[in-house]
Parts: structure tokens; C-alpha cells; sequence
């Protein structure tokens, strides 16, 4: 009994420890709130993004992909023509020197037929980028009409579109693209792009839907409604702005999921058709020769993996900037002035504990 | 509930009767069912064209064909079902049905693993949230995300396929496996057991330390050339076995918990006991036996419990009962393991993991005992569930690290707290329960999906099951074989997303479904 501290202080103490507390959660949320004073909720968001390090990097090297794949092989799209620097065409043929082992000519090695690797792999990441931004704002496109439509109006319009949601949802994603694909991937990259974009959509209908229906009851809609303001300003002034962050974001992960399911079509056949490339067309072309020519695999498996891996950061970054429950955005200083006052009440508390039972 | 579920039956029925028609016109209109003969030499080429489209019913157009094949299907209801017949002629159901098993057979011990996986490392991650082991998990979770399934399937072929069978037969163990390998461990469990500084060094120098022993145990016997010991196997059965016993006790009770702790020791004794008696019998039973003999462990487990008494008698009986299971499968795995030599070298010639097939063709010649099947099904299951598995358990871990997260924050968990129960209580009893209600509709959409075959992984494994159907039949336009493979997956589709519906409304009491 004579160890235990006597009653009286200890309750002192504690509520010394609370209000030490309260101090602490109040110097944080006052130096958040001292970051983002005056700005607009637009330029809050883009700020976190900006400061998020993963999706900074991810977008940096996103970007030197799109750009190497575009420059380095020139565009060949729509009857435009413009050449790249780099000395090899993606269709082209050239002696095969030493086995098509990677040399200074050919970095990436060559194929069996004498295709220099460097140059497909370019075409191959110029055709999957191009596939995946497609797919991406077609799919924003169908997705937040239909799934706005049917969360706003609600009723037989909901039913009706929900219904036809089920509908390509019931159908296996890889099911559907790779039957989409036998019967358009023929007609190239573009076309195969577009009607991979009608069969995605699905999911973010649905999301948008949940958004709008659950805002729609919101009292700034109602007041927007009595101030005589029709459906289609309510939606695009008052309600979209207000759902933007799940469709950013999702339409981002989109984005990346489709990267995979573009590859995977393409790599059993039914995607981007020789003599166009895509970068899954290319590891199921070589994937016999893995054993003996990796680089014909490792390279295209490689660009698939840090194009899907940034696109995923990206979406990363941007729900941590737009959702403000995550706290993670909290900047350095912040952090560091409450582990300092957590560190202070600590080194408080145990000497308010040791003079204690000094005493 | 009756009315919820039978509305619900309804839309799905007009739903899959849409998407029935939308994937017949499209696969029907995905190229010619009629290319490969076209441009066979066969004498009588015109005469098997015309008897090709008078068997598939070629000369109606794809939309009105569509009603000749639904008229099939809904033959069910005058018991003469028919899915119609293949490109070659054959009945679509016989083909389904064993492409089925072959998926199922496929995918369960994938689901199962990357459920206890990413239950594991989703609630390790939450619970050391912010630290360099969730930063890293979290990392290597977006990996796999990112990485295509086809290419993690051809690097474990060349990688661990192929590598481990030259290993196999070249039994020798690189300088890095006694330094990377340990140091890997030891970093994953401090990583794990936080705590102060001091606790997570000695935490990483014991783990170290054991896993090099272990690293040194497989190099010095040639553990995975010839694993048995023969009898002497008996004393790796007993520590594995208390080493388990102890790790249960330590997660539900604890050891102050003295009647559990007593429980699960002498389970793992009576396990023991009838290690012998088990081996000579074991030659003669197949997998019912098996199943019976696991059954009849978990009831011993439970009595054990029950004769232990004491006032916490039901958790007694648990915990008997969960250590009773995990030694069965203990000394099932030592039973396989005496096999695993046989079986290498004169069933799979010295090259064990197999890269293609579900299955040694003709192996019923070869032997009939249950454990060299076992094995078999086992060398030819390893890569496919590793490379399904892989990509599941990163979906599995955020997800489960998200819930609990969740649930830790929420109210009834300071309740908890206050009430003084200690973190091991809070953790499993409270939060761990209830943060696994949301993962089974994530599950069930996953099996709904899975069952339509993993196709990529089918395809690159040569698994005859769902997903090489599906392939297959789209590159052959055989329009009545892909609708048979639509309606196994669609109907899939729809009956585990309303089995996800249905339990998550059982077992979390604040969701009630509206009729």
C-alpha cells in the first residue's frame, strides 16, 4: 500500500494529462488549420496531392514512360505520321547479331525474326498507355452519366439502368473483353480500345450512383431546389462537384486494373492482333523463349509493372488528397510539435510520479 | 427474407437471360465455326461443312439461334436438359461438368490459403500501423496488384518450378540462403512484434537464429530429397506439434489460462500417442478415412476440454479441439512426407514440381495408395496456387487491415478497453470477429468469380478446368461451348453474390435485409 501514490495528486494529475492532451490535438489541428487557410477546397486538394512523395515520384516516371514511348517511336495513329528518334521501326527487320543478346545497338536485345526489342516495346507501351487512357475517359464518361442518372432520378430511370448494370457486371470482366476483343481487336488498337471502354464502366456506375443518391438528400441540394434551380444545374453545379473525388480516384485504380486486363487479353490472344503490338501481345509471343532469351519477357513484363504500379500510386495519392479523414497528410512541423508535447507531458509525468513517491 | 430473395431471383433470371443474348451474338459473331474446315484437305470437305452446319444449326441466323439454344436450356423443366453439342460433335454438359471439378479442384486450396494469409497480414499490418513492416507490406501489396498474373505464372514456372527440380537434383544450398533467408525472417517477426527497441532486437536475434538452424537442419539432412526420418520423424511431429499447442494457447487465453494451457499439452500428448498406431495403418486409407480420422481427432480435442472442466470450460474445449486439428494435419503432413521420396523419384523421375497438367497422366497404373496421389495432386496444385494466391492475399491483407483499423477505432472497442480487458482479448474476441464480417462478401464475390475459372492461370498451367474451356471455345468460335461456360459462370456470379447478401445480413445483426 505505501508504494501507491496518495489519491488527491493523482487526480490532479490527470486532469493535467487532459487538458496536456487537449493542447496537444489543438496545436495540430491549428497548424493544419493555419496551412489551409483561405484556399479553396480545390486548391486544398491539390496541395496534398502535390505533397503526397509516392504519387509525385509515380506521375514524375508515369510521365517520362509516356513520354520516351511516344517520342522514341513517333505516332503512327489516324493516318497521322510523325517519326521518332530512334533508329529501329517496330515492324522493321535487321540482322540478328550474336543471338539477339542486348547490345549498344539493340538495348533491349532482338527477337528471332531480327525485330530490334527497344522499338517494340516502345510501340508495344505507346499502344497499352493509349488503350488505358481510352478506357479510362470512356468509361468516366458512361459511368457518371448512368450512374448520376440513376442516382438523381431514382424510380423506374434507377431500375431500368441498374438493371442494364447487371446486366455487363453478370458477364466475367476477362469474358467479356476477350469476346469484345476476337471480334474487334482485328480492327486495331483504337477500336479494341473503345469497346474496352464500353465494357468497364460498371463498377464506377455504381459507385457514382451511391454518391449522388446519398448528396441528392443533402440540405444544399433542397436549398438549391427551392431557389428554383432544375435537375440538370443541380447536378452539375451542386451535386457533381461534391462526388468528384470517388470518380477522380476510381476512375484512376480504373485505370490501372485495366493495364492488367488489357495485357492478360492480349497476351491469350484475343487483344491488340500482329503486326501491331501491345505489351501483353509481346510476353505471350516469347514466353516459350523465356528460358533461353529472358529479355524478349523481362522487358515488356517490366513496363506492364511500373505503368500499373504508378497508376496505382496515383489513384494512392489522390484519395489520401482527397478524402479528409486520412491524417496522413498531416505535414512535418505538425508532427513533430505534437510528439515534442507528447515527449514534454511524458517527461512531466514520470517526474510528477517519482517526486511522488519520493515523498 | 422469402420476398427479398425471391424478387431477387426473379431480376437475376431477366438479367442473365439478357446477358445470355448479348454473349451469344457476340461470341457467335467472333469469327467462323467453320475456318478450320475450310481449309482442311480432307476428301470430303463440302460433305463435313454440311454436316457442321446442319448439326450447329449454321443456316439460322446468330439472334433467332440464340432461341434454338434457350429452348434447350429451358428443356430442364421436362428433365431432357441440353447445352447442345460442341464444335466436334460432342454433348457441352460432359465437358462443363469435368471442367468444372478440374476448377474447383483448382482454386479451393488458393482461397483457403490467401484467406489465412491475408488474415494474417492484415491484421499483423493494423495493428502495426505507421511501421517499416506495414510501409514494406503495404509496398509489396501494390506490387502484386501491379504485377500481371500471367507473368508472375511464367517466372514461378522457370523460378521455382524448374529451379527447385534442378535443385532437386543437384542438392546444394548457396552462402546467400544462409544469410538472406534468416535475416529476412528475423526482420519479418521483429517487424511484427513491436514493442520497445530492446524487445524487437532480441525478437529479430531469436528469429535469426531459429530460422538459420532451420536453413542448417535442410542443408545438413537434405530435407527436401528425403524429408523422413522414418521413426526418429516422431520427434519433429512433438515440437512442431507443442510449438503449435503453445502458440493457440498463447493467442485465445494465454498461459495463465492453466485449464486450456493443460488442454491443448495433452492433446497434442494423445496425438503423440497414436502417432504409431496411425503410420501402420495409414497404407490402407484413403480420403474419407482420412476425413473420418480428423473428425474423431476435434471430438477427442473437445473432451479433452470437457473433462478439464473449470469455469471456463467451453473455451477449454475450443482450444482442444483447434490443437487436436492442427496435430492431425501435423502427422498427416509427416505420413505424406515418408511418401515424398517414392513419389519424386520413381512416380515424377526426379523432377517433382510439375509446371503443366493438374495430374501424372496414368497414375493408377502406377500406384494406387492415397498419399502418392495426395502428392501428385499436390506437386501439380504448388505453382498454379502460389501464383492465384499471391495477388488474392495482396486484395486480402488491405482489405482486412482496412476493417480492423475500422473496428479498432469504434466505440465498443474502448468499451472494451475500459472494462480493463487486456489488448490479447480486445484484439481476438472483440475486434478480430467482427472485422472478418465484412470480408465474406468479399470472399463470396471472389469464389462466384473464380468458379468461372482463373483463365490467365489455367491457360499458362495447361489446367483443363473452366478457364481453357472458355479460351478454347473462343478461339474456335464453338458458340455452344462458351454459352455452356457463360452459364456456369454467370449463374455462379449471381448465386454468390446473393450468398454474400444473405450471410452478411446473418451474421451482422444491424444489417436487416428490406423486403
Amino acid at each position: 500500500m505505501s508504494q501507491l501514490p496518495p489519491i488527491e495528486p493523482d487526480l490532479n494529475q490527470a486532469a493535467a494529462d487532459a487538458t496536456r492532451a487537449a493542447d496537444t490535438t489543438d496545436a495540430q489541428s491549428n497548424l493544419e488549420l493555419k496551412e489551409i487557410e483561405g484556399l479553396s477546397q480545390s486548391r486544398i486538394v491539390l496541395r496534398r496531392f502535390l505533397r503526397h512523395r509516392g504519387a509525385m515520384i509515380s506521375a514524375g516516371i508515369l510521365l517520362a514512360i509516356v513520354v520516351l514511348a511516344f517520342s522514341s517511336e513517333g505516332i503512327d495513329a489516324l493516318g497521322l505520321k510523325i517519326p521518332g528518334w530512334w533508329h529501329y521501326n517496330y515492324g522493321q527487320i535487321a540482322d540478328v547479331t550474336n543471338g539477339g543478346v542486348p547490345s549498344w545497338r539493340h538495348p533491349f536485345g532482338e527477337d528471332s525474326l531480327g525485330r530490334d526489342m527497344f522499338a517494340v516495346v516502345m510501340r508495344g507501351a505507346q499502344q497499352s498507355l493509349m488503350i488505358v487512357f481510352i478506357v479510362g475517359i470512356i468509361s468516366l464518361v458512361i459511368g457518371v452519366v448512368i450512374g448520376a442518372a440513376s442516382g438523381f432520378f431514382r424510380g423506374w430511370i434507377d431500375t431500368i439502368l441498374m438493371r442494364f448494370t447487371d446486366i455487363v457486371l453478370v458477364i466475367p470482366l476477362i469474358v467479356l473483353t476477350a469476346t469484345l476483343g476476337r471480334n474487334f481487336g482485328a480492327r486495331g488498337s483504337l477500336i479494341l480500345a473503345i469497346v474496352l471502354g464500353l465494357a468497364s464502366w460498371t463498377a464506377l456506375a455504381r459507385l457514382v450512383r451511391g454518391d449522388f443518391l446519398s448528396l441528392r438528400e443533402r440540405e444544399f441540394v433542397d436549398a438549391a431546389r427551392v431557389a428554383g434551380a432544375g435537375p440538370w444545374r443541380i447536378m452539375m453545379v451542386h451535386i457533381l462537384p461534391n462526388a468528384i473525388g470517388v470518380i477522380i480516384v476510381n476512375t484512376t485504380l480504373l485505370m490501372s486494373a485495366t493495364i492488367l486486363t488489357e495485357s492478360a487479353v492480349s497476351f491469350l490472344g484475343f487483344g491488340v492482333q500482329f503486326p501491331d503490338v501491345s505489351l501483353g501481345s509481346v510476353i505471350g509471343q516469347y514466353q516459350a523463349a523465356f528460358q533461353t532469351r529472358p529479355w524478349l519477357f523481362f522487358w515488356p513484363a517490366a513496363f506492364i509493372v511500373i505503368i500499373s504500379l504508378t497508376i496505382n500510386f496515383i489513384g494512392d495519392g489522390l484519395r489520401d488528397a482527397f478524402d479528409p479523414r486520412q491524417k496522413r497528410a498531416l505535414n512535418k512541423a505538425a508532427r513533430k510539435a505534437a510528439s515534442a508535447s507528447r515527449e514534454k507531458a511524458r517527461a512531466a509525468a514520470s517526474q510528477n510520479v517519482s517526486e511522488q513517491t519520493a515523498q | 427474407m422469402l420476398t427479398f430473395l425471391s424478387r431477387r431471383l426473379l431480376a437475376s433470371i431477366i438479367v442473365l437471360l439478357l446477358a445470355s443474348y448479348l454473349v451469344y451474338i457476340l461470341s457467335a459473331n467472333a469469327g467462323d465455326p467453320l475456318e478450320q474446315l475450310r481449309t482442311s484437305t480432307s476428301r470430303n470437305k463440302e460433305e463435313l461443312i454440311a454436316q457442321r452446319i446442319q448439326q450447329l444449326g449454321l443456316n439460322v441466323p446468330a439472334p433467332l439461334r440464340y432461341f434454338l439454344w434457350l429452348g434447350g436450356v429451358l428443356k430442364v423443366f421436362i428433365g431432357q436438359f441440353t447445352l447442345g453439342q460442341n464444335i466436334s460433335g460432342t454433348p457441352v454438359t460432359a465437358d462443363i461438368s469435368n471442367a468444372v471439378l478440374v476448377t474447383i479442384q483448382l482454386i479451393i486450396a488458393s482461397v483457403v490459403l490467401a484467406i489465412i494469409f491475408g488474415v494474417l497480414i492484415g491484421i499483423t499490418t493494423a495493428l502495426r500501423q505507421y511501421s517499416g513492416y506495414d510501409y514494406t507490406v503495404t509496398f509489396l501489396a501494390f506490387l502484386f496488384f501491379s504485377l500481371p498474373s500471367f507473368f508472375l505464372a511464367v517466372v514461378l514456372k522457370a523460378y521455382v518450378g524448374i529451379a527447385f527440380n534442378n535443385y532437386l537434383g543437384d542438392p546444394h544450398i548457396g552462402w546467400w540462403a544462409y544469410v538472406f533467408i534468416p535475416l529476412a525472417m528475423g526482420g519479418i517477426a521483429a517487424g511484427i512484434s513491436g514493442g520497445t527497441r530492446k524487445f524487437r532486437f532480441t525478437t529479430f536475434v531469436v528469429a535469426t537464429l531459429a530460422t538459420l538452424g532451420v536453413v542448417v537442419y535442410v542443408a545438413v539432412t537434405n530435407w527436401f530429397v528425403t524429408p523422413s526420418l522414418g521413426a526418429a520423424d516422431i520427434v519433429m511431429v512433438a515440437i512442431i506439434s507443442v510449438a503449435l499447442a503453445l502458440l493457440v494457447t498463447v493467442l485465445t487465453t494465454g498461459f495463465q489460462n492453466r485449464k486450456a494451457l493443460y488442454t491443448s499439452l495433452t492433446t497434442v500428448g494423445v496425438g503423440l500417442v497414436l502417432y504409431f498406431p496411425f503410420m501402420s495403418i495409414a497404407d490402407r486409407l484413403n480420403l474419407g478415412g482420412v476425413a473420418l480420422l480428423g473428425l474423431l481427432a476435434v471430438a477427442v480435442g473437445l473432451l479433452v476440454g470437457w473433462l478439464y472442466g473449470g469455469f471456463d470450460r467451453g473455451q477449454s474445449m475450443r482450444n482442444g479441439a483447434i490443437t487436436a486439428f492442427l496435430t492431425g494435419i501435423v502427422i498427416v503432413i509427416s505420413r505424406f512426407l515418408r511418401s515424398w521420396h517414392d513419389y519424386s523419384q520413381y512416380v515424377a523421375n526426379g523432377r517433382p514440381i510439375a509446371t503443366v497438367g493438374s495430374g501424372t497422366p496414368n497414375l493408377n497404373s502406377i500406384s494406387t495408395s492415397f498419399w502418392i496421389h495426395g502428392l501428385d495432386t499436390y506437386t501439380h496444385l504448388l505453382l498454379p496456387t502460389i501464383s492465384l494466391c499471391l495477388i488474392s492475399i495482396a486484395g486480402y491483407s488491405r482489405y482486412m487491415r482496412a476493417n480492423l483499423l475500422d473496428v479498432m477505432n469504434s466505440d465498443y472497442i474502448r468499451t472494451a478497453r475500459a472494462k480493463g480487458l487486456n489488448q490479447r482479448t480486445v484484439v481476438m474476441r472483440h475486434a478480430f470477429r467482427n472485422s472478418l464480417i465484412p470480408l465474406t462478401t468479399i470472399v463470396a464475390f471472389d469464389l462466384g468469380a473464380l468458379l468461372g475459372g482463373a483463365v490467365v492461370t489455367e491457360n499458362v498451367f495447361g489446367w483443363s478446368g473452366m478457364g481453357l474451356l472458355f479460351t478454347n471455345a473462343l478461339r474456335a468460335v464453338d458458340v455452344n461451348s462458351l454459352m455452356g461456360y457463360f452459364v456456369v459462370a454467370g449463374v455462379a456470379v449471381v448465386v454468390f453474390n446473393l450468398l454474400a447478401d444473405v450471410a452478411y445480413s446473418a451474421l451482422d445483426p444491424r444489417i436487416r435485409i428490406a423486403a
